[in-house]
């Protein structure tokens, strides 16, 4: 065993950890007041779901012996088999580490998607449908990526930390769920602002941070090709930031704090399948193409009317198609040409096709089934009040004046003001 | 007595409660409102989304005052609300017929 390696691997799984909470803050900050715990709430129920389901049986289909290339078998269910001198067959690191950090991976990918539902789904549904998407779309496709014969690894498709497998694979399911579920009451009527935009940045910061175990921690050894994935993970990150500004300035006459933040998000996305397989000029490429590419795709969902609300699809979905082809052209030691940027193709519109019908129909199915959309006077009401019982900020207090000595006598007993009655309700 | 009411800019609250008790007024009530006048509102964008806040921010203060105040209290009001640039707000007064301090009963003038 390898400690150095199983050490890196371990903290990188933590820093995987900490993107779904961050994920969390930079989606619930995008949503208006009355569905922020919702938000908060769809990324965090992932923990719970996948964390169970990852050690029951998701591993074991992903990455248990090869069944076709398809999918693993279930000699691995309940982690059987699994001891802690167990080591991965490149024999660096043992499996439990390569466990756990692939269980941060599940845990992200399904709750990427719950920003285009925002404000409008019931969570038990979510839950539901987020428990049969990991299942039936995530495992099968992160196998066909990764396992020991699936079938796009076997093919060389370039994927290195999840262009295909996570983004691609969340923003078309994504797209599909929206179809399924349908506008926002009052989509492109109603204001629909931020109400947050220091959390969405609070919110991206973390994910950057947590990114580069995400992507530096799939070397799976503290080595050259981490230390390249986490200094090209830097570099296309911050050119893809540069890059939604200046399209955002030129077109719009603003440099926005969500643009920044969105524009960071496009290029960690984009780098994400790449950045082991590119030099730093080509991370730069991938940077600012993404960032381009993604603040105009953004702009489709009011063309094309479908609602993705906090845009999973402009951002997760476009921004992994862009790296996961531009790859076939950068790659390096003479891997980039024709030939590879076809296989990238092939894979990324294989998982596009497969991720968008299946889930379709889970959407569907939990749609005719438990009811996947909010009733409309709770999603007018906010769904954080019908779903949580909760309200994420008490706006009561009013008045008051800060850092300043009245000079006056001081207030009288009584004359400060009350927090509201809370009335207890009894079930 | 009089009802003067003032829409103000947020951040001038605290000159106008400052002026007004300076000036012996003893309460004021405050709301949080939204409006527009002249000015208009202002436009912002999210990821391109175009959205015009017409609404803009906006304290209402209200203060119940002797027939006799109130002229020279509008007066103290506008001086403390102003900033001389767009958007400083409006200062009113209406008759009122009565008023009731609620604790004592007082009536009139005695319950201000």
């Amino acid at each position: 065993m390898n400690g150095a390696d199983t050490a890196f691997v371990l903290v990188s799984a933590f820093f995987v950890m900490l993107m779904t909470p961050g994920l969390a803050f930079f989606y619930g900050g995008m949503v208006r007041v009355k569905s922020a715990l919702n938000m908060l709430m769809m990324s965090f129920i992932s923990l719970a779901v996948v964390s169970v389901l990852w050690v029951l049986f998701g591993y074991s289909l992903t990455f248990g012996p090869d069944t076709g290339g398809l999918i693993g078998n279930l000699d691995h269910a309940g982690l059987s088999g699994l001891s802690p001198d167990s080591l991965t067959e490149r024999g660096g690191i043992p499996v439990l580490a390569f466990v756990l950090f692939q269980m941060m991976f599940a845990v992200l990918a399904p709750a990427l998607m719950s920003g285009a539902l925002a404000d409008r789904v019931t969570f038990g549904a979510w839950a539901v449908f987020l428990a049969l998407w990991v299942t039936l779309v995530y495992f099968p496709v992160a196998h066909w990526v990764w396992a020991e014969g699936g079938w796009l690894r076997e093919l060389e498709v370039i994927d290195f930390a999840g262009g295909t497998a996570v983004h691609i694979n969340a923003g078309v399911g994504a797209l599909a769920a929206v179809l399924v579920v349908g506008k926002r009451i009052g989509f492109t009527k109603d204001p629909m602002r931020p109400h947050n935009l220091p959390l969405v940045v609070l919110g991206a910061a973390l994910l950057w941070f947590g990114w580069f175990g995400f992507n530096a921690g799939s070397a799976l050894a503290a080595d050259g090709t981490a230390a390249t994935m986490a200094l090209n993970t830097q570099i296309a990150t911050g050119a893809a930031l540069a890059g939604w500004l200046a399209y955002e300035r030129l077109r719009h006459g603003a440099f926005t704090t969500l643009g920044a933040a969105s524009g960071a998000i496009a290029g960690l996305v984009a780098i994400t399948p790449a950045g082991a397989s590119v030099n730093a000029m080509g991370a730069l490429v991938i940077g600012v193409v993404a960032g381009l590419v993604c603040s105009w795709a953004v702009g489709l969902k009011y063309k094309l009317g479908y609602d993705d609300s906090l845009d999973v699809v402009g951002v997760h979905l476009v921004g992994g198609l862009v790296g996961t082809l531009l790859v076939g052209f950068l790659a390096v030691d003479g891997v980039g040409g024709p030939v590879q940027f076809g296989k990238q193709a092939l894979g990324a519109f294989s998982v596009l096709a497969f991720s968008f019908a299946v889930s379709w129909l889970l959407a569907k199915l939990v749609q005719a089934t438990i009811g996947f959309r909010a009733d409309p006077d709770d999603e007018t009401a906010g769904v954080d009040q019908a779903f949580h019982a909760e309200t994420a900020y008490d706006f009561t207090a009013v008045g008051g004046s800060a850092g300043r000595d009245p000079g006056g006598p001081p207030a009288a007993p009584g004359t400060a003001p009350r927090p509201s009655r809370a009335t207890k309700v009894d079930a | 007595m009089k009802l003067i009411t003032a829409v103000i800019k947020p951040a001038q609250l605290d000159e106008v409660k400052e002026a007004l008790r300076a000036f012996g007024v003893q309460g004021l009530t405050v709301t949080e409102a939204g409006g527009y006048g002249r000015q208009r509102g202002h436009t912002e964008v999210y990821r391109g989304a175009a959205y015009t806040v017409d609404l803009v921010p906006k304290k209402r203060v209200e203060v119940l005052v002797p027939d006799q105040d109130a002229g020279q209290l509008v007066d103290v009001v506008v001086e403390a609300a102003r900033t001389g640039k767009i958007g400083d707000g409006k200062v009113w007064a209406v008759p009122v017929e009565t008023a009731v301090r609620v604790r004592t009963g007082e009536r009139g003038p005695d319950a201000l």
